[in-house]
């Protein structure tokens, strides 16, 4: 059988070697022999693309240039004692920013906790669970979420969460959770909890919608050979889905945090902007970018506007540094060992 | 110990495609037992019948009864009971990436939260030495990656994760069609030495891996079971005119 394959096989090779040299009648031949090497438009390209990536590194440099060129006054006033300091009293001119940083940590933080578990388990329902047409439905209202303006999320938080934090979210976490001494009376509805809350509703589209286009990209291969195994829908999502998806997640949480971070007006509207470090969680507080926002347009002096413009400054070093500890917890967590699903 | 399959009236369908028209065999025990026949004949659907992963596929459907030594897989089991009992191989090689090599194997085990650190061990050099990768691997069980092995390295870390539940059913998907002919005559003797412990049901696409390692051939095509049979009969004197002429190559 085989031997009649490879003679057929020879045959047809022969009839191709035999066939006549066709003549160049449609100039296609022509016409690619024209165009040159294309050098040109490479380099031209190549360079465009350096110029690109290299404004990069120019941006962030000038960035942080401005950032401590505009606030030298209030450097040389406080030095470090800016950083460590919680007295922030505009009439006497003395500064400092650690209510401002605890503030925009733990918001930010406890975001993340109410947001993480939320918005996976969306991501892996629409996924792995959820009917096919109920799919595009949940997938578009969790991107609408993320097209909401903040000022929008602001208001429906001071209209409607500030009310139930204050009237019903509030006496049950007190009466559960009221011992650790994180969820104390007086409740006004505004402080750091609300703030985490309306934060956590803004980031969970983007760590949702992230991670579940990370999870869509592990193969099924990898589904199938932990069915293969014996495991349970659930076991199947751990060891097929999510673990082979943990580097894209953590980078989608890590999103989600720089967004929290950063975030400014809706947080301002409902965390009460008192600068305050307090481990009670109702008491209200006051975020770096809150109090830029609420203070830049009436800072009367040098030293005052400098001293908020340095706010700005540790809202960078913030940055910087929990994106550092994120990235090093990657790393711990994978052990250097970053192979991905393929 | 390998048991009988007993495979009687098996529909399948995936949506409205019928793919799997009225099957009807016996597969023994402890024997190899390869599948035929053109590509998309249902020669894969039935092997994922056997371990009830073509009901994964969205849209997909199996009726008829499907006998495993004395369980009846579709009435009297869960799926992920079966799945315990019947061990795969897929076409492509599949081990978890992010995990070791010691990992992948006990991977089976722990899931079903067997946790003995001195047995894990013991089935992790008994299934990579039974799959013929042990001597290859042994120095750095904990260190690789099961991605970092090489693509047949790799079939084989797979058949011994399969192995390490000490399954009674190896099903096997076309395991060779992605490796070279060395990593594939190594997967063809180790077929040889596992049928004796297990019931091995092999899906391929090359006639000849058929012949060498089965003892029953069944032939598939556009999802009717034309043909099964011993091997030797399979390949020599076939009863069926479209066997003789898949196998002689006039089509297909």
């Amino acid at each position: 059988m085989p031997l009649a394959a490879l003679a057929q096989n020879e045959a047809r090779t022969a009839e191709a070697a035999e066939a006549p040299v066709v003549p160049d009648t449609t100039g296609v031949r022509a016409f690619l022999m024209s165009r040159g090497s294309g050098s040109v438009a490479d380099s031209v390209f190549g360079v465009l693309m350096l110029v690109g990536a290299l404004s990069l590194f120019v941006i962030v440099a000038l960035i942080v240039w401005m950032l401590v060129h505009n606030s030298q006054l209030s450097i040389h006033a406080f030095g470090m004692r800016f950083f460590r300091s919680t007295n922030w009293d505009p009439v006497n001119g003395d500064f400092g920013a650690l209510p401002f940083i605890y503030g925009t940590i733990v918001s930010s933080l406890l975001a993340l906790v109410i947001a993480v578990p939320l918005s996976l388990a969306v991501a892996i329902f629409v996924l792995e669970i959820c009917p096919i047409p109920l799919r595009g439905a949940i997938s578009f209202l969790t991107e609408l979420l993320a097209a909401i303006p903040s000022i929008v999320y602001g208001l429906w938080a001071v209209f409607v969460l500030v009310p139930l934090v204050r009237d019903k979210f509030g006496p049950i976490l007190e009466k559960l959770l009221g011992w650790t001494g994180l969820f104390v009376e007086p409740n006004f509805g505004v402080g750091v909890f609300t703030a985490a809350l309306i934060l956590a509703v803004m980031i969970f589209p983007v760590i949702s919608s992230i991670s579940r286009d990370v999870m869509r990209a592990v193969p099924n291969h990898q589904r199938e050979a932990a069915l293969a195994l014996g495991s349970t829908r659930w076991e199947m999502i751990r060891m097929g889905v999510l673990r082979n998806a943990r580097i894209g997640i953590i980078g989608a949480i890590i999103l989600g945090l720089g967004r929290a971070l950063g975030e400014t007006m809706a947080v301002t509207m409902v965390i009460g902007n008192h600068p305050d470090i307090s481990k009670n969680l109702f008491n209200p507080a006051y975020t770096l970018s809150s109090v830029i926002a609420n203070e830049f347009s009436e800072a009367t002096g040098d030293l005052y506007l400098s001293a908020l413009i340095e706010i700005g400054l540790a809202l960078f070093l913030v940055t910087i540094v929990v994106n550092a500890v994120a990235r090093l917890l990657v790393w711990v967590v994978t052990r250097g060992n970053t192979a991905k699903a393929v | 110990m390998g048991v009988n399959i007993q495979v009687e009236h098996v529909n399948a369908w995936y949506g409205t495609t019928h793919t799997l028209k009225d099957v009807s065999l016996k597969i023994p025990a402890n024997k190899a037992t390869a599948l035929i026949g053109p590509s998309g004949c249902g020669k894969s659907t039935f092997v994922r019948c056997l371990n009830r992963m073509h009901e994964t596929t969205p849209g997909a459907r199996v009726e008829g009864t499907i006998q495993m030594g004395d369980v009846d897989i579709y009435k009297a089991a869960s799926p992920v009971e079966i799945r315990r009992r019947v061990g795969m191989v897929f076409q492509r090689p599949n081990p978890f990436p992010t995990m070791s090599i010691y990992d992948n194997v006990a991977s089976g085990l722990r899931l079903n939260g067997f946790r003995k650190r001195s047995v894990l061990d013991e089935v992790v050099e008994r299934s990579l030495k039974q799959a013929a990768l042990w001597n290859e691997v042994k120095d750095d069980l904990r260190k690789k990656s099961g991605s970092s092995l090489s693509g047949g390295q790799q079939q084989r870390l797979c058949i011994a994760r399969a192995l390490a539940v000490d399954p009674e059913v190896l099903l096997m998907d076309e395991p060779a069609s992605a490796l070279d002919p060395v990593s594939t005559s190594k997967i063809e003797d180790l077929i040889f030495d596992l049928k004796r412990d297990y019931t091995i049901v092999i899906v391929t696409h090359n006639m000849q891996q058929a012949a060498r390692v089965a003892e029953q051939t069944g032939f598939f095509l556009s999802g009717v079971m034309v043909e099964f049979d011993a091997t030797e009969k399979i390949f020599t004197n076939p009863s069926d005119k479209r066997t003789e002429d898949y196998i002689t190559g006039r089509f297909g």
